[in-house]
């Protein structure tokens, strides 16, 4: 038993319903109690589709247990092939009709239905909704597409694009037109927009487009042993990925890796001067591996920010984050308890998170600018503009979503140099962070007093400047340490505590702090 | 509207249509979203699975506090191996629980679909952990499992299993049972107080050292119409309930006080002075809605119980026409005087099957259709105007002052409505 307040993934099977839901013209039939259909409000509400998702649950209840939760499934199954008239269907059990060992797949298969019917085998109790979705697009893959010739044009197919995925739809359409650039044709794009029929014709593809390891990656590596379709491994999401995935691309094909960059905008706006106070920033990255793994090396190398930690909360791409995590020199967390990475993200004391929408509430506590990469996210997070992050167009995007909540450069400038700003100090919080700013106090007991009140009624964004029990900080270095701006002071803290443990200083003195600043001064 | 009993009937005789099949709604567990708001020293512990974990995290929605007052204790596949070994995982998970948080003083075990299937008890694990962790925490046992519960009625087995451990008294108190929003909590308050009705005991109190005692001389009144196990266990120790109508609406919320005061001996005249303002009040502010929802025909999907009383409140108050009126479980006794104030018409539905009654829905095409998340903007692109249910539950929408704001949830859907076709091109 595993003790969780929140979690990053659902239940393998609500990774059934992402694939379900994705496609067209397929059933999902899950064994299922009641309630369990709250996850439909995923689909119509955070991702606002304006169906309801293909999914029939039987509805099981307590009364029924001791009797035919069997019939149950199969007159559920019947009534649901009899409305819905699917191409395909699939059937699978919710973690409590895993308990009961009713057979989902077994059971549909005595019915003779007049479609194929894809038994999901879903283990509730050891994998969550990532494998769900991998697992059901592999079995359905598996059970309909077949080996076929080659298409006389150059095509691909294009895996691991789901419903409720972070930009699934937008990046889809990046790459698709980027590939057309190339003279590449997408034959079928999978779950996302396709039909079972769809499902059997892409063995007629050169070769496989892995757009998500993380619900793709089963059925490309399937179609690559059974149809010998080669899948691309570099996932397209910043400049330099962009770029090595066109050239992965050609080498599969033979093509030109010579693409029209014309929109891409990111290079020269990073390049330009206005951005070199980005330069070294520590940037703090959580989320899914493959996010996580691509942003890293756009922070790295396209924007020039400093990569203090990076994890992810995906299990099943622990490897390639570990090995990414060692190029950038930082200890990979492999972790889905969000206390961990909270713990985590205080220690590294990060200028910027990049993360999901559990990041996004941690740098509201910790008063840290943040940006979000990756699922899971909320219903802002699916937005109505056209936003991917792959592609060139991705790199645009991703550029001005990261950099709109740091503060900016002038503006950093100016709070360094009046450091004792009477408008722009700690409690008045980060930039574009919500809550009415906080006017500095001033040393009369009377202010001093209202702004405890105020100070009392309003959540704590910034961090404190606390002793941290083994160095003890003397009241003017503690004053001078207040004077750096907020957003680099964890970092100046930790710092100073550090090179006086190291030196063997007790007591932190002002002259402490700067020999600590010149120590390591970058 | 008047106080006068209908000349119709009503619904009291109607005949209820049973059905059987796919249930849109959420289970008992989702109460917890709003009963740990209300019990501040409360913790809910969810023993389930990982659907258990994400269903309370899609339902809460952003409600991300620095340490939240309710988590899951994931069963894993070594728990589902032997039985044992299950309970020394949750006496464990329990006691780092609450060794974190001793601020901790009732501690909920919800059983769930998982843990009932696989007959862990839990019943038994409170029982042990009372006697390991009192006097400083309560521990308390009730199913919110989707086999049992369907979304309020958690919080009747929440309450249900609280009643059993409240002190006895022989005071003649009032008890008025159902978690209310505070602001509502002291305006019920305020109005019992000036007819002169007291002491009055709130059941779920906010706190621990709060909890009313109860006996053969209290009696006892729902604010909420899925209490019904919560009723059952107050008669068992001997409270005597109140019958009324629920108070939503000028008229609900009068009649409801009009029972108390019935019971308590409050003349008219007192009960005049304590009413006449706020009902007046109330009416001038559902007449503003009521013009939008005059003559609108309703369709409501089952989500929450509420569904009979809030199609009485929409029929009666605000003019509308209800054609089904759907409610997961209908609890005769508890719902009488509902019934017989819901003028005659309205198809009554217990329990679902989705799919056939959407070709209900489909074929009377209503004005206004009240149904739960999964459905509202699916039937919105199908040009239907709907209204969310679990707003309802979320929402302060009991007693006078609130009677306008809850015609307006129902009239914004269509003033929207109106404002965007108004808005569109030709």
């Amino acid at each position: 038993m595993k003790l969780t307040l929140w979690t990053y993934e659902g239940p393998p099977h609500v990774g059934a319903m992402r694939v379900a839901t994705a496609m067209k013209g397929l059933h999902l039939v899950l064994h299922a109690p009641q309630g369990d259909t709250y996850a439909d409000l995923l689909f119509t509400m955070i991702e606002r589709r304006d169906h309801r998702p293909p999914v029939t649950f039987t509805t099981f209840r307590a009364s029924d247990l001791g009797g035919d939760t069997a019939g149950l499934f199969k007159s559920a199954a019947q009534s649901a092939y009899d409305r819905f008239q699917p191409q395909a269907m699939l059937v699978g059990s919710s973690c409590t009709a895993e308990l009961i060992q009713d057979d989902p797949g077994g059971l549909a298969k005595t019915m003779g239905l007049d479609c194929p019917v894809v038994a999901l085998d879903l283990p509730s109790y050891s994998r969550k909704e990532n494998f769900g979705a991998d697992e059901t697009f592999l079995a359905l893959v598996r059970a309909l597409a077949k080996p076929m010739a080659r298409t006389e044009a150059i095509t691909c197919n294009l895996l691991g694009a789901t419903a409720l995925g972070f930009r699934h739809r937008d990046d889809v359409a990046e790459i698709t037109a980027l590939l057309a650039k190339m003279g590449v044709t997408v034959n079928v794009c999978a779950p996302l927009g396709a039909t079972p029929d769809d499902l059997t014709r892409m063995g007629q593809a050169h070769f496989n487009v892995l757009l998500y390891p993380e619900t793709g990656e089963g059925a490309a590596r399937y179609m690559e042993r059974a149809f010998g379709q080669p899948f691309t491994k570099c996932v397209p999401i910043g400049v330099g990925a962009t770029r090595e995935f066109i050239r992965e691309v050609a080498g599969i094909t033979g093509l030109s890796a010579d693409v029209d960059e014309t929109g891409l905008r990111q290079p020269w706006w990073s390049a330009s001067v206005d951005s070199t106070y980005l330069t070294g920033k520590r940037v703090f990255l959580f989320g899914d591996a493959t996010h996580v793994i691509t942003a890293a090396r756009i922070a790295a190398e396209e924007i020039g920010f400093t990569v203090v930690g990076m994890g992810c909360y995906n299990r099943e791409q622990a490897r390639p984050l570990r090995a990414a995590a060692a190029k950038h020199g930082v200890e990979p967390l492999i972790s889905d308890d969000y206390l961990e990475v909270e713990a985590a993200i205080a220690a590294a004391a990060p200028e910027l998170i990049l993360g999901t929408q559990m990041e996004r509430h941690i740098a509201k506590r910790l008063g840290i600018p943040c940006a979000v990469i990756s699922a899971p996210v909320h219903v802002q997070d699916f937005p109505a503009r056209y936003s991917p992050q792959m592609g060139f167009e991705g790199a645009n995007v991703i550029f001005d979503t990261w950099i709109h909540p740091l503060v900016m450069g002038l503006e950093e400038h100016l709070l360094t140099m009046f450091r004792e700003d009477f408008e722009f100090h700690d409690a008045a919080g980060a930039s574009h962070h919500g809550g009415k700013a906080i006017a500095r106090v001033e040393d009369s007991p009377a202010v001093a007093a209202l702004a405890a009140a105020v100070a009392a009624s309003a959540p704590a964004t910034v961090p404190v400047v606390a002793p941290s029990g083994e160095v003890r900080w003397l009241p003017d270095a503690e004053r001078e340490l207040k004077k750096i701006p907020f957003f680099v002071r964890g970092v100046a803290k930790r710092n100073t505590e550090r090179f006086a443990a190291g030196k063997g200083i007790a007591d932190i003195s002002v002259d402490t702090l700067y020999e600590a600043k010149a120590h390591y001064a970058r | 509207m008047s106080l006068d009993l209908p000349l119709s009937p009503g619904c009291s005789a109607a005949p209820v249509l049973r059905e059987r099949g796919q249930h849109e709604v959420f289970c008992g567990l989702t109460g917890i979203i709003w009963l740990h708001r209300k019990m501040q020293d409360a913790f809910f512990l969810v023993v389930g699975s990982r659907t258990c974990a994400h269903l309370l995290q899609s339902a809460a929605g952003v409600m991300i506090f620095a340490e939240p007052r309710f988590g899951t204790a994931i069963l894993e596949e070594k728990d589902l191996a032997g039985l044992a070994d299950a309970n020394a995982e949750l006496d464990r998970e329990v006691g780092r629980l609450l060794a974190r948080r001793p601020d901790i003083r009732q501690l909920f075990l919800v059983g769930s679909c998982p843990s009932e299937v696989i007959k862990l008890d839990l019943a038994r694990a409170a029982e042990r952990m009372n006697v390991q962790h009192a006097p400083h925490v309560r521990v308390y046992n009730y199913s919110g499992s989707g086999i049992e519960t369907t979304f309020t009625q958690g919080e009747d087995a929440c309450l249900a299993a609280m009643v059993p451990a409240l002190p006895a008294t022989d005071a003649a108190e009032l008890l008025v049972v159902g978690a209310l929003p505070d602001v509502v909590e002291d305006q019920c308050l305020a109005l019992l107080n000036a007819m002169g009705v007291g002491p009055v005991r709130m059941l779920p109190a906010r706190r621990s050292g709060d909890m009313p005692a109860v006996g053969p001389n209290s009696r006892y009144i729902l604010t909420q119409p899925f209490l019904g196990d919560t009723a059952a266990a107050l008669d068992r120790r001997g409270a005597k309930r109140i019958a009324a109508p629920f108070p939503f609406g000028e008229e609900g919320t009068t009649l409801w006080l009009q029972a108390i005061a019935d019971v308590y001996g409050v003349t008219a005249d007192r009960f005049d002075a304590a009413t006449a303002a706020p009902r007046a009040r109330a009416r001038k502010a559902v007449a503003a809605h009521a013009a939008t929802l005059s003559g609108k025909s309703l369709f409501l999907f089952p989500d929450s119980q509420m569904e009979i009383p809030l199609a009485r409140f929409l029929a009666r108050e605000c003019g509308m026409r209800p054609l089904e009126v759907g409610t997961p479980y209908l609890h005769r006794a508890l719902m009488e005087p509902e019934l017989a104030l819901l003028p005659e018409g309205p198809m009554l539905s217990e329990g679902q099957d989705v799919d056939k009654q959407l070709d209900r829905h489909g074929a009377q095409a209503p004005d206004l259709t009240v149904c739960g998340l999964g459905l509202a903007n699916p039937l919105e692109s199908q040009g239907f105007t709907t209204k969310w249910a679990i707003e309802l539950v979320f929402t302060p929408v009991h007693f006078y002052e609130q009677a306008g704001d809850l015609a307006g949830l129902f009239s914004r859907p269509l003033r929207r409505k109106a404002l965007l076709t108004a808005g569109a091109k030709p």
